[in-house]
């Protein structure tokens, strides 16, 4: 399927002389760049940081901060039977998730181990968007079999921005997206944009009020002289990976293949997860109407009481983070990895995410430690430090949910 | 006169590394070597002034990093360069490329299907899965799975647990792995043709099946499981070609002490009371020696050089039916200049690597079609490199050497025995494919070395051509190879050892059957494998 024919096909040679695919908003993320930090996300070029990995993670926390999200994969899915296609495929209901909302879901193979997670847009009636880490075409189109449904890959066709930060609606309202207060949040609607529209969101990985738009790759530099102009007064600035994952830790959001291995990517057999396995169990619906796709084995391991693993969060005393320390229990026994850690700025504690063995982090909470190896001059400091399982997310800021939004 | 500790019959690769790891434990151990060039297919030789060839074996990968540590080979001149990628030519004047980077891979495949461009994580993960399985038996001796020796049983359980170990999905993946053909196995991850064809070539190289042969998976992941430092599956060449291999082994090998002759061709092993007492050679000279390790291929070692009457009849038969078709030949081109191939852009790095022409799964079985009658494929599947590209050691700057594995090439012509017309028009066949793609490339040409099966074996002494010394389909693998019950590198003839790729893990410029030969023949003079590094851990 999608044979390019022969003229098409030539055209498309010359990709290998770029190894780093250019983002739509690449000349403005250029022009910003101070730094030259950049790294590969799913073969585009996508910065590190710009200018100041920790000033701009305060811009997520105080400002407006732009995140530029058009590497993320996109699928969009449409026609008669997507809804029922969607609800077979993914853990979450979505016969309930109405017209212009937005949720957070996972899908598995059959045994339940997590293929990956994304957020699902409900465009329209007949018409989705599921947004990824990793790529699943294959998977997609084997599972639409006895569907009409129409799926494509469109991550390259449409550009997309994170708008995070207090001051976000703020930006949106004087950029004359009028409306945009009446978003709650996983709210979506369209927008005119420069003849055509822009899809805004109000979604986001900060845990801070925020926005999602999503535009035609060629409406990419118009949507960003349109928030930057509106928002100058307001603080926006542009921000790299760095400062993100920073926000995202707080809000205790896990990153596939950082805080997971995807199941179609483990070499190893027994990296994989089940949603129970990685804080996804909350999207587990034991009264969804609908077989979706694991159901039997998630439920079987519910049931039998069979599950291995538990994601949680961390808190550490002192102030070291613990980036891929080991966790022990009783300061002996090892029962688990931290798989993100910083000092947050924001609640002023020491956190982490971890995966333990259970029924440690489960049953077993208390007497764990992990011990960090901190490189300090040519030496490792090692610290064993006690650890506490809280729950997530590390960080809940009101204005997050506050609906209309505030202007702060 | 003297009697060697050991005499090891072909300066092969695996002759000598067999021969290196026995003398460094001490013995004292002579090579011989029918040719006045050592090398056995792992050989570099220079046909004509300012080139040097790859004649047989052409790229790097399989080799085992624990025998280039052991015998401190890189100390001895070995170096393997990585290269990246490759193509395969359509006849539409596009072409499919592999690229190293993630991204451009899979923005390559998508250029012919989005679907199939995605579908390659998946496929990578099940092949690194089995490579993972097996890697760590090929630096061990295949149990006896008849046996109740210690050894045999607690590398049976090693099997079996290794075995138990895998998910179910793994075990189901492993036994299809090992029995189906590489075409249905593509299937089952892409749905593009030249994708196809792209992968499927790993299953049919050096055996004499076609893709849609059962067995022809196993192949491909033979050819998968190799690494360049530590880089699984990838692929180089050896600096200086791949001579530079036994090169180096000879020269680890003599500052061991070590002793090679050549032009020394064995005809036949000594044995008296059913033991092996040293060999004769073509001069009618005899060369005594306490014991004798062939690296010949089984059906030499025990067809040729031994008395049928010293081998037990079941044995005896079981080597005459030992596969060992050949299916390939060589053709070597030194060229005055590089050539050009239209339909790759400028700067395209797939020159620096494998190409083929063979852009789907139907043409490479019709090239088996042509084999099965007897005949060289009309139109054959061409494994062309230009390693010079990559090393500057092989040719006079700006020219090139090309090396061109080409399947397939039956054993006998029609029945009969190969003639010099037979090997003109076998090499005219791909000549006329290459040139089909590269304008002007006939006259580039300055020299040729063209082996069919029929110079295979008479030069390298490969029964049939075949390269891998014996086909490695599953039931000539692990314990049953060659035959069962002799899978230990031991013959029913005392003394008489094995170490070709006939052996296992079989074939390639491996160096493991030699390895674990020496281990075996130590471990029965009670001598200690102290300098022997385990197979690296797979973690």
């Amino acid at each position: 399927m999608n044979d390019m024919i022969l003229p098409a096909r030539r055209a498309a040679q010359d990709h290998f002389r770029t190894l780093r695919l250019a983002s739509p908003f690449q000349p403005r993320l250029e022009a910003l760049n101070r730094r030259e930090d950049w790294y590969g996300w799913a073969g585009y070029k996508a910065p590190q940081s710009l200018w100041d990995e920790e000033l701009e993670f305060f811009a997520i926390r105080s400002q407006a901060a732009v995140f530029d999200l058009s590497p993320m994969v996109k699928y969009r899915i449409e026609g008669r039977d997507a809804e029922a296609y969607l609800d077979r495929l993914t853990l979450r209901d979505v016969t309930k998730l109405g017209v212009g909302r937005v949720h957070y879901t996972a899908w598995c193979d059959d045994e339940g181990h997590v293929l990956d997670d994304g957020t699902l847009f409900r465009l329209g009636p007949d018409r989705f968007r599921l947004c990824c880490q990793e790529r699943h075409l294959p998977w997609l189109l084997d599972s639409a079999i006895g569907y009409d449904v129409d799926i494509e890959e469109e991550t390259e066709a449409v550009a997309g921005l994170a708008l995070q930060g207090p001051t976000s609606w703020a930006v949106l309202r004087d950029a004359g997206f009028a409306g945009s207060e009446r978003l709650k949040p996983f709210d979506l609607a369209d927008f005119a944009h420069e003849g055509g529209s822009v899809t805004i969101s109000r979604t986001g990985f900060t845990g801070d009020l925020g926005y999602e738009l999503f535009v035609p790759a060629d409406a990419a530099l118009s949507l960003w002289d349109r928030l930057f102009a509106a928002g100058r007064v307001h603080g926006i600035r542009a921000i790299g990976y760095a400062a993100l994952n920073r926000a995202r830790t707080e809000a205790g959001l896990i990153v596939a293949n950082a805080d997971f291995v995807t199941a179609e990517h483990a070499v190893r057999a027994d990296r994989v997860r089940q949603p129970d396995e990685i804080g996804l169990g909350f999207m587990i619906d034991a009264e969804k109407k609908g077989y979706y796709n694991g159901r039997r084995a998630i439920e079987a391991a519910r049931r039998n009481g069979t599950l291995r693993h538990i994601l949680v969060g961390l808190e550490i005393e002192g102030n070291v983070p613990a980036e891929h320390a080991i966790v022990y229990h009783r300061g002996k026994k090892e029962v688990g990895l931290v798989s993100a850690a910083i000092w947050s700025p924001t609640a002023k504690r020491n956190i982490a995410i971890a995966s333990l063995e259970r029924p440690y982090g489960d049953t077993v909470v208390d007497d764990l430690w992990v011990e960090i190896y901190a490189m300090r001059e040519l030496r490792y400091q090692k610290l064993m430090k006690r650890a506490k399982v809280v729950p997530r997310p590390f960080v809940k800021l009101a204005r997050r949910t506050a609906s209309p939004p505030g202007i702060f | 006169m003297k009697t060697w500790d050991a005499i090891v019959i072909g300066a092969g690769h695996n002759g000598l590394v067999n021969a290196c790891y026995l003398q460094r434990a001490g013995l004292d151990v002579l090579v011989l070597e029918k040719n006045d060039w050592i090398g056995g297919a792992a050989v570099s030789r220079s046909l004509t002034p300012g080139f040097l060839y790859s004649n047989c074996s052409y790229v790097c990968s399989l080799f085992r990093p624990e025998i280039m540590r052991d015998l401190e080979l890189p100390r001895h001149g070995l170096q393997v360069i990585p290269y990246e990628g490759g193509a395969v030519f359509t006849q539409d004047g596009d072409y499919l490329a592999n690229y190293r980077d993630h991204d451009a891979h899979r923005r390559e495949f998508a250029r012919f299907s989005k679907r199939d461009a995605e579908a390659y994580d998946r496929y990578a993960r099940d092949v690194i899965r089995q490579c993972r399985f097996i890697q760590p038996l090929l630096l061990r001796t295949a149990p006896d799975p008849t046996s109740f020796r210690p050894r045999d049983l607690g590398e049976l359980m090693y099997l079996g647990k290794k075995f138990a170990g895998l998910t179910a999905e793994e075990m189901a993946l492993t036994l299809r792995f090992w029995t189906m053909s590489i075409a249905d196995f593509l299937d089952e991850y892409f749905e593009t043709d030249v994708i196809k064809a792209n992968f499927a070539l790993s299953g049919i190289i050096g055996t004499a099946l076609g893709p849609m042969s059962p067995g022809t998976a196993y192949v491909l992941l033979h050819h998968y499981m190799g690494e360049v430092d530590g880089s699984v599956g990838a692929w180089g060449f050896a600096r200086g070609g791949m001579g530079a291999v036994t090169r180096a082994l000879a020269d680890s090998f003599r500052a061991a002490g070590g002793t090679i002759r050549t032009e020394a061709e064995v005809v036949r092993v000594l044995v008296r009371g059913g033991r092996a007492e040293g060999v004769v050679l073509a001069s009618g000279e005899q060369v005594r020696g306490k014991l004798v390790v062939s690296n010949a291929d089984v059906k030499r070692t025990f067809l040729k050089l031994v008395e049928e009457k010293e081998l037990p009849p079941i044995f005896l038969r079981r080597v005459k039916d030992f596969k060992i078709r050949g299916s390939s030949g060589k053709v070597n081109i030194a060229l005055d200049s590089m050539p050009e191939f239209p339909a790759l852009p400028e700067g395209s790095p797939c020159l620096q690597a494998d190409m083929h022409f063979t852009d789907s799964i139907e043409r490479m079985e019709r090239a088996y079609d042509d084999w099965k009658a007897g005949r060289w494929s009309a139109d054959p599947f061409i494994d062309m490199v230009i390693p010079t590209t990559l090393d500057p050691t092989m040719a006079p700057p700006g020219k090139h050497f090309m090396s061109c594995f080409v399947q397939y090439a039956p054993p006998k012509v029609e029945g009969r025995e190969w003639t010099d017309a037979d090997r003109d028009g076998f090499s005219e066949s791909v000549i006329a494919q290459i040139a089909a793609y590269s304008p002007g490339f006939r006259e580039r040409i300055v020299h040729m070395e063209v082996r069919t099966p029929r110079e295979l074996e008479a030069e390298v002494g490969l029964t049939e051509g075949n390269i891998f010394q014996g086909e490695l389909t599953f039931d000539q693998l692990l314990f049953n190879r060659p035959v069962p019950g002799y899978a230990q590198y031991r013959s029913p003839i005392g003394g008489l050892y094995m170490c070709g790729s006939s052996t296992h893990p079989g074939g390639g410029v491996m160096g493991a059957p030699g390895r674990n030969a020496a281990a075996e023949i130590l471990r029965d003079l009670k001598r200690g494998t102290r300098d022997m590094s385990d197979a690296h851990d797979v973690i």
